[in-house]
């Protein structure tokens, strides 16, 4: 019976913060759409595979063999000749502007000592501004003249009649999972992950400040209702816009942007109202910390948005930081979320092999709702 | 019903309630007066189990407060002076609310919104958002939503504070019927006539009640007559007036208030002390006294003692 009467008074509390909520178009739109709206945007723009990378050429030698060479660069997506350049002065030029972030340079006596048998040098100059495009481009450039070394190579041996050649260690790749390593592919279920830790902790941050500030708090304490069940009412609205962000954002992933899915939906989901239930706390704690609705959004995105973004392993690898920020990487849920996404929705595996991470989220809401629950209490503070 | 023993509430240095020792009897409308920033409000959320007290205890029906809070709550209704009610709900959904939180069934609060219609006249508004209304329906529906449960006890915060006068009295006419039910009620104001209406009342000042009981004993003790002097030069003439009449001198801005038995006497009085100054006199007059004022009467009077 008492049981009963937590349950009713718990409905009576997520029903009226549904009918606040539906009230106040604004945050409403902030809870459904944003998040979709984010995925969708960082689908586009969060595109980590280097393309298109603007070169330009200086072909001091202007012979049959590097027109030859420099042909190689051209019928490859990874690379664009942007222009063919005349001095050294154009090329500083070029780089500082940003037009080029990369320039081959090819010396007068490039054919002369390549026929002599000598080595021919070849000179990249490369914009080490952004360190990360300018190795892999370098890598592309290195790949292309390994292949034309080889073709070369090839060829003269056929003019002395060795027609077949033989490599002696080759490589196969096979990528598993993301078999054409597209970066969408962990982009959209790695953001999915960052902007459901924000998004939710975002949104329950007010919902105890305001009843402070507006003064409903007051009243609410008069009655009988018990902390907990304030506190678990008002959860209940929130996770179920989380679910339904998560199952916007899937669809975005699957429908726009081709993101394979094979595995479990329902077990996603289910990970996901754990996720959420530690996340809406963060946010229900710092809400009953604060009292004041300024304080708690601000709160609640520093807390959420920097450690998400920089400590779940979304973009920069944990293993290559020290040791102490590694331990604090154990308490941002962002981090366990991100596996479990990338690992349902590209692996396909299941709750068996993610536990751990499905342990650690449990952990970690049961701890941050027991916290939440003992901070909002039932009386009025000493001003 | 209510018995309130060494109750103190101290607020950093400030003593907000300083050991009160009092009795509300059962069915019975005890009024608080008394001037801002004198503990009422404190007073009442202490009562209310929302404010711990420092010292002291407070019994409801013989049940501790401190010791069985949601006992308490489930019998108690609490209307805070700022308006607590959910401004972006309807004023249906705020009562359905209020009443589901106490458990009762859909079906019950439907029966008894007639009764609480009837008498707050709030059925024809019963789909506007509780933030449009006006200050006198936003009151009575704070009285509505706290009375949907029946509560034994009643605990109003300034309830009528910036309603208009003929808003106030319908209000006051509802607490009457709730007497008729037999509700307790303690109520704070800061207005006299309404402090008369109450069958017992407390003048509160500086967190300690410094006369409580029937209206008309402690109107009895406010009937001076009070007279009112504008000048030119304020300062001088309060110093001057100061001297000669004591404590009984309230200035605000270039007015200065003066209680007194014998009106004409003291007229003349003071009209001879101010030209002895100085003084340039803008007007002098007979006012009735504020309830303020006979409290500041009082209080001096009280320190002098």
């Amino acid at each position: 019976m008492k049981a009963l009467g937590s349950l009713t008074r718990m409905a009576v509390i997520a029903d009226k913060e549904w009918i606040q909520i539906r009230r106040d178009a604004r945050s409403l739109y902030l809870s459904l759409f944003i998040p979709s709206l984010l995925v969708l945007l960082f689908g586009y723009a969060l595109v980590f595979d280097v393309k298109h990378v603007k070169i330009g050429i200086f072909d001091q030698d202007g012979s049959f063999l590097s027109r030859q060479y420099c042909e190689r660069f051209k019928h490859t997506e990874y690379l664009s000749v942007e222009k063919y350049v005349k001095n050294y002065r154009e090329i500083d030029y070029l780089i500082n502007t940003g037009s080029i972030i990369m320039a081959i340079v090819i010396p007068p006596d490039f054919e002369k000592k390549f026929n002599s048998g000598k080595f021919a040098d070849v000179q990249v100059l490369v914009d080490g501004s952004d360190s990360m495009s300018a190795l892999i481009a370098t890598g592309y450039i290195k790949a292309i003249t390994y292949e034309f070394n080889r073709d070369y190579l090839e060829q003269a041996l056929i003019k002395k009649g060795i027609s077949f050649i033989k490599q002696p260690v080759e490589i196969k790749n096979r990528i598993w999972y993301n078999s054409e390593l597209k970066s969408r592919n962990f982009v959209i279920p790695g953001n999915l992950g960052l902007i459901l830790a924000i998004i939710s902790a975002l949104i329950t941050s007010l919902t105890i400040s305001r009843e402070w500030e507006r003064g409903t708090m007051e009243t609410l304490i008069t009655t009988p209702v018990r902390g907990y069940e304030v506190v678990l009412g008002k959860l209940v609205p929130y996770i179920f816009i989380g679910v339904f962000d998560v199952i916007c954002g899937l669809s975005i992933g699957y429908f726009v942007f081709n993101v394979p899915f094979r595995g479990s939906f329902i077990e996603l989901c289910l990970i996901s109202v754990l996720f959420l239930i530690g996340t809406c706390s963060i946010g229900i704690l710092i809400s009953s910390a604060t009292r004041v609705q300024v304080l708690s959004v601000q709160l609640a995105i520093v807390v959420t948005y920097l450690p998400s973004f920089i400590l779940s392993d979304f973009i920069f690898p944990i293993k290559n930081m020290p040791l102490i920020i590694r331990i604090i990487t154990y308490i941002v849920p962002a981090k366990y979320m991100i596996v479990v996404l990338k690992g349902i929705i590209l692996k396909g595996v299941g709750y068996s092999v993610l536990c751990t991470q499905i342990v650690f989220l449990f952990i970690f809401s049961v701890v941050v709702l027991a916290l939440s629950i003992k901070k909002f209490r039932v009386t009025l503070p000493d001003q | 019903m209510i018995a309130v023993t060494g109750l103190t509430k101290r607020f950093g240095e400030m003593i907000a309630v300083d050991s009160l020792d009092f009795t509300v009897n059962k069915g019975e409308i005890f009024g608080i007066v008394g001037p801002d920033g004198s503990g009422k409000s404190t007073l009442l959320r202490m009562i209310s189990s929302i404010l711990i007290p420092d010292r002291g205890s407070i019994a409801i029906n013989g049940v501790d407060v401190q010791e069985n809070p949601f006992l308490i709550k489930e019998k108690l209704a609490y209307m805070p002076q700022r308006f607590g009610l959910y401004e972006d709900l309807t004023v249906e959904e705020n009562i359905f609310f209020f009443g589901r939180l106490f458990l009762l069934s859909r079906r019950d609060i439907r029966k008894r919104l007639d009764t609480l219609y009837g008498f707050s006249r709030l059925g024809p508004f019963n789909d506007r958002l509780a933030g449009k209304l006006s200050g006198g329906m936003k009151q009575k529906l704070g009285l509505v939503c706290s009375l949907v449960h029946t509560p034994e006890v009643l605990l109003l915060d300034e309830p009528t504070n910036g309603v208009d006068p003929v808003s106030r009295r319908e209000f006051w006419d509802i607490l009457y019927e709730l007497l008729g039910q037999g509700v307790t009620i303690v109520v704070t104001t800061a207005y006299l006539d309404e402090a008369e209406r109450s069958n017992r009342v407390a003048l509160m000042y500086r967190g300690r009640f410094i006369r409580l009981g029937k209206p008309k004993s402690i109107r009895n003790e406010m009937k001076q007559k009070m007279l009112q002097v504008v000048v030119n030069r304020p300062k001088i003439a309060e110093a001057a007036l100061k001297k000669h009449e004591g404590g009984k001198i309230i200035r605000t801005g270039n007015s200065i208030r003066i209680f007194t038995d014998t009106v004409q006497k003291t007229r003349r009085h003071i009209k001879q002390i101010l030209s002895n100054n100085r003084v340039g006199i803008i007007s002098i007059e007979e006012v009735p006294p504020r309830l303020e004022d006979s409290f500041i009467e009082i209080i001096t009077r009280e320190e002098a003692c």
